[in-house]
């Protein structure tokens, strides 16, 4: 028919989009994890990722991103909460996104100058008696300008769950009786778990694979995955095992939608 | 809601609001500092800011990541809005979903998986790396977020407007023109506002798939920034600061008329 053909003809540059940088990337990254440093098909790589080494970083790598996405959830939900509250909320809303809109290398660079061996905090630090700290280049760091990158992001998503919230649920609450903390953890909470959910979507796989951050702020310390992806393939040149760090990435991406994932057939 | 916000929550807030900005003004406050650092203010200089406009390398980095985000965003439009056309379209929900998911990859992906992918990719076909390969990336991952905010705009659209089209005797292509994309426009502009975001404040898949002759802006900060402290990289934070705002009251008062104009058009 006519209209299926200029429906196909149209749709030839979407398509040809899928096939190539969605499809192929992933078909290509799989291979290339099978490829050996020189480019023979083998099964190395996966043995070297199940060795101490491998599964010790991978540990780790969760370990800071599920530091880093808690402390951005503790952050996030009471001031997504209390913007709630305000006049003019949405106007709020975005003076907490425009940092975001910040280049991330820039807000990162800032911290070079507060955190520094003579910076400001460590000024103060000797003001009140401390005295100076190693504060650049500790896990301490790592987490703080990480959790500070990804709060927009985590804000916003819960603002969006609990502004959609119908003030009645809470009214009817109170009528029954519950307390402030009951209503919050009755009604409140388990009403806005999926803005929860897609905002640890958004802070826990990034964070995972953040390898700017650990190379400017944690002196190449802390080694995520997404640093020995880095590593990999700029660096040692070893595509194969870069790959295979990428293909365990994205297994562990998908578990995370997975989990994290809407279920509105339920409903 | 009734209660007036309590004092304690405006505290709160503004220590919120004082971390997420603090890093910000702190860099463009050291930007007119004639001492070398970011740790003691001797006294005001615009010298910083002399340098960077004399810096003709910098400039033409500054205008290839302009450039570069024009363009991208500009092709992602096209193929974003033709794909939310296309998935629109279809009527079986398995297929359907099925589109989605392969849309939404890029978005969910992890930056590093994305630039290693597209590395391997360009690589693999024998595409030099340069200014065409990020132009493809940018354009590539762009794509899927105009498809997201097109998409609700065309289920908004309620069918018998092009019915009502049809039986007035406008063809296919009509349809689309004078109906359709007026009708979507507003989600055609914030996709075109977030692919233009996207890519100026990419630096991973940049970083992986640009080659020797050629950098963006976030790339360069990040090669900058890995030497120390230079205050030129404040003074380019303080620009860039300015660039930002600029861009938010724009969308900011874009998104505005066209609530008023869709307000217009409801009487």
């Amino acid at each position: 028919m006519n209209t299926r053909l200029t429906r196909s003809w149209y749709t030839l540059p979407y398509t040809l989009w899928i096939v190539f940088f969605v499809i192929a990337p992933i078909v290509l990254v799989v291979y290339y994890s099978f490829l050996d440093i020189n480019g023979d098909f083998s099964f190395v790589n996966y043995q070297k990722f199940f060795t101490p080494v491998y599964l010790t970083m991978t540990l780790s790598s969760f370990w800071y991103a599920f530091l880093i996405t808690f402390f951005s959830f503790l952050v996030a939900y009471p001031t997504a909460y209390l913007l709630t509250k305000t006049k003019h909320k949405q106007l709020w809303l975005l003076l907490i996104i425009v940092p975001s809109w910040i280049n991330l290398l820039l807000k990162a660079y800032a911290f070079l100058g507060i955190f520094g061996t003579y910076g400001i905090s460590n000024q103060l630090l000797e003001a009140i008696g401390i005295g100076t700290q190693q504060i650049l280049f500790t896990d301490f760091s790592f987490i703080f300008i990480s959790v500070y990158i990804f709060i927009p992001f985590m804000i916003l998503p819960i603002f969006n769950s609990l502004n959609e919230l119908n003030p009645t649920l809470i009214d009817a609450a109170n009528d029954l009786g519950a307390s402030k903390w009951t209503t919050f953890t009755r009604v409140i909470f388990p009403m806005t778990i999926e803005g929860v959910k897609s905002g640890i979507q958004v802070t826990f796989i990034p964070a995972l694979s953040l390898f700017m951050l650990t190379r400017l702020i944690a002196g190449n310390r802390v080694i995520t995955l997404g640093t020995a992806i880095e590593q990999h393939f700029l660096v040692t040149q070893d595509w194969g095992m870069g790959s295979t760090i990428a293909v365990f990435l994205i297994i562990i991406m998908f578990a995370i939608m997975a989990v994290t994932g809407t279920r509105k057939r339920g409903v | 809601m009734e209660r007036k916000t309590s004092k304690l929550t405006n505290v709160f807030l503004m220590i919120i609001f004082f971390i997420l900005y603090a890093p910000i003004f702190f860099l463009i406050y050291y930007s007119f500092n004639s001492g070398g650092t970011m740790y003691h203010f001797e006294s005001f200089t615009l010298d910083w800011y002399k340098e960077l406009f004399s810096d003709m390398r910098l400039l033409i980095i500054v205008l290839n990541t302009l450039v570069v985000a024009l363009l991208s965003a500009l092709f992602a439009t096209i193929i974003g809005v033709i794909g939310a056309l296309a998935i629109h379209e279809v009527k079986k929900r398995s297929i359907r979903n099925g589109l989605l998911s392969l849309n939404n990859v890029l978005i969910v992906s992890p930056d590093v998986i994305i630039g290693a992918s597209f590395l391997i990719l360009f690589t693999i076909s024998g595409y030099k790396l340069g200014f065409y390969s990020v132009l493809l990336s940018h354009i590539a991952f762009s794509v899927p977020i105009v498809v997201l905010m097109v998409l609700p705009k065309l289920s908004e659209m309620s069918s018998s407007l092009v019915d009502a089209a049809r039986d007035l005797g406008a063809s296919t292509w009509e349809v689309l023109i004078k109906v359709i994309l007026p009708f979507i426009s507003p989600g055609i502009m914030a996709g075109f506002f977030m692919a233009l975001t996207y890519s100026l404040d990419d630096f991973a898949v940049t970083f992986f798939v640009t080659g020797n002759g050629f950098s963006t802006l976030s790339v360069e900060i990040y090669s900058l920034a890995r030497r120390g402290v230079s205050l030129n990289i404040n003074a380019l934070s303080a620009l860039l600061f300015l660039f930002t705002i600029l861009l938010v009251v724009v969308y900011y008062f874009i998104t505005q008329r066209q609530k008023l104009n869709a307000v217009g058009v409801k009487k």
